[in-house]
């Protein structure tokens, strides 16, 4: 089977290709190992509690997996292409804590406050993005000194101007009804209300596919974050990539800080810290590699479903919530050695 | 000439990598450059490919002195450059690889169709038989993906490919796997600058031979004018070999 040795024109390939059957190539899959544990955590709550598995139980969670979700999502992305984003979670509040801040102590439009925040949270995302290629320092450390920067910033300014730890009172704003039915709003669908940061969840779930399978973007994605030597070697532009990776943190960051914001017409300082772990864990469960280079857009938004079925499922089982960190931590480790053994097998296979 | 350096030198800090190396490769030909390690062949080709910039000496692209500011320059202008350890991604399939960097567009998308195909049709026209482009390149041997880099070179409009070492970590076998596609792809007009250590894979695919000692040429050679054994003499310093031959007889 020594390659190269058969005449150009003889079709052996064919016969070969046959061998990886339609069952290895769903293995090798990155977001397998998701969709086998959603479908285990969903038969699980759902054989033991009917409100669970009723139409008002799947909007219930789903709520959670779609905020979550629209970060995982984002963070997967920036996972496949070598890096991480510790200040992820406290940027939500960064940027929920500028609108609430701006449109109700300053009379700002909630929809100009809303811009307002998108452009810090840009600027933190590209300076995240631009620390990290010009430096090459680990991101690891660079987006832990943005997150410790910005926790210290949200409590600082918020004290400062409120003198509490939170900013409230977004429903009397102006432009306050329009950008709540748009972000925060719900819409039904046979009877049950669902929350609309679902559909922007998905939406957010297919253009990041799109653009992982179906774009250059995406293939400079993969490649920086496999070997970015060798991306920059044929010409891939590796700094921007990552940049706009980061930036793109920042957006989704920002999606669902303004969604948390409306939702609950205040925010607390502190919100947001410690989430940035769950993103990267759904991430992982949703088949991203920690080192860069391989994962699923899809497999990270199926990730976020695992942690919402938990999340509520526990609830409704009457058990205490503090048995969803263990579940947390179980379910992390076996996705990462799911994903290994599968990646292996795949890979054994094809040799 | 497509490529061509005169009195070309490179320095670091104190240490002179390269001293006064000159030669040139034409259309449809094969220059070995060849040299122990610490040679300077790696500087040299890392000045050819753009990684580098030299500080003496001309480098000429078609006869023109040129500076190649990044590998993007350098490809710009046809040189390709094909490198033992960064050829490739392993963990992407072989047709993501083959258009990485310089993908083709639909629109807005990059035209997946497409590059499934040609890539299938570019590797069946060097004679490189994969089982499927689909496949992660980390999957294929490393003659294969050597002849994946190369295949991508020739359908890039490379004129000037240069290869760094592509036979160093391979077998009997697989090496002459390579040595094929090196010699179709110069059959295909392509100038090829191939860099090695071993006489025994350069003397039967090269057209001339640059040998590189410490930095600096020790001359070039036409393949009449050389024989395989001459050249591993040359390379590993004749009278040093013998001398150590000598020393080892005594103890």
């Amino acid at each position: 089977m020594s390659p190269g040795t058969a005449p150009a024109t003889e079709v052996a390939a064919d016969e070969r290709i046959a061998r990886v059957g339609l069952a290895r190539r769903l293995l090798i899959r990155p977001e397998l190992g998701a969709v086998v544990g959603a479908v285990l955590v969903f038969a699980f709550f759902a054989a033991q509690s009917p409100v669970f598995r009723s139409p008002a139980g799947v909007a219930n969670w789903l709520d959670p997996a779609a905020t979550l979700g629209i970060m995982a999502v984002a963070v997967a992305l920036l996972m496949i292409g070598g890096e991480f984003d510790l200040s992820a979670g406290v940027l939500t509040g960064t940027s929920g804590l500028i609108l609430v801040t701006l449109a109700t102590r300053f009379g700002l439009n909630v929809w100009l406050a809303m811009l307002a925040g998108l452009a810090v949270a840009l600027a933190v995302g590209f300076a995240n993005g631009l620390i990290v290629t010009r430096t090459r320092l680990p991101s690891f450390i660079v987006t832990l000194g943005t997150f410790l920067m910005l926790q210290g910033v949200n409590l600082g300014v918020t004290k400062a101007i409120t003198g509490t730890v939170q900013v409230g009172g977004l429903r009397r704003a102006d432009g306050y009804d329009g950008a709540s039915t748009l972000l925060a709003g719900t819409i039904d669908v046979g009877g049950t209300s669902f929350r609309v940061a679902i559909l922007w969840w998905l939406l957010v779930t297919a253009v990041a596919t799109w653009v992982l399978m179906r774009s250059r973007a995406g293939n400079w994605i993969f490649a920086v974050g496999g070997d970015e030597r060798a991306a920059r070697a044929v010409g891939v532009p590796a700094a921007r990539t990552k940049i706009a990776l980061f930036m793109t943190t920042a957006f989704a960051a920002w999606l669902v800080g303004s969604i948390l914001a409306l939702r609950y017409t205040s925010v607390q300082a502190n919100i947001g810290i410690g989430q940035e772990f769950i993103y990267i864990i759904a991430a992982v469960i949703g088949g991203c590699l920690l080192t860069g280079g391989y994962g699923s857009a899809v497999g990270a938004a199926i990730g976020a479903v695992i942690f919402g079925m938990a999340d509520k499922g526990i609830v409704f089982l009457g058990w205490d919530a503090d048995w969803f960190k263990f579940f947390l931590g179980a379910m992390l480790l076996l996705a990462t050695l799911a994903n290994r053994l599968v990646r292996r097998y795949a890979e054994e296979v094809r040799r | 000439m497509i490529l061509e350096t005169r009195g070309i030198g490179k320095r670091f800090g104190s240490v002179l990598a390269l001293r006064e190396v000159s030669m040139g490769v034409a259309a449809g030909e094969v220059l070995c450059v060849l040299g122990d390690n610490g040679a300077g062949k790696s500087t040299l080709i890392k000045i050819l490919s753009g990684v580098h910039q030299h500080d003496t000496g001309a480098l000429l692209v078609d006869g023109e002195e040129v500076r190649l500011s990044s590998p993007r320059d350098a490809l710009d202008r046809g040189i390709a450059t094909v490198y033992q350890d960064l050829a490739m991604i392993p963990l992407m399939s072989v047709w993501r690889n083959f258009f990485l960097g310089s993908e083709p567009r639909k629109g807005l998308a990059f035209d997946v169709a497409r590059a499934r195909r040609v890539a299938r049709e570019e590797l069946r026209a060097m004679g490189i038989d994969i089982r499927d482009v689909d496949q992660p390149v980390g999957t294929l041997s490393g003659g294969e993906r050597q002849s994946v880099a190369i295949a991508r070179a020739v359908h890039f409009g490379a004129r000037v490919l240069i290869l760094d070492e592509p036979t160093s970590a391979l077998g009997v076998k697989q090496a002459g796997v390579v040595l094929r596609y090196i010699a179709r792809a110069r059959d295909r007009g392509l100038a090829v600058i191939f860099i090695t250590h071993n006489p025994h894979h350069a003397h039967p695919v090269g057209d001339r031979f640059l040998l590189l000692n410490r930095g600096a040429g020790m001359g070039e050679y036409a393949k009449a004018d050389i024989t395989a054994q001459e050249l591993t003499a040359l390379m590993s310093g004749g009278a040093e070999l013998e001398e150590l031959a000598h020393e080892l007889r005594r103890e």
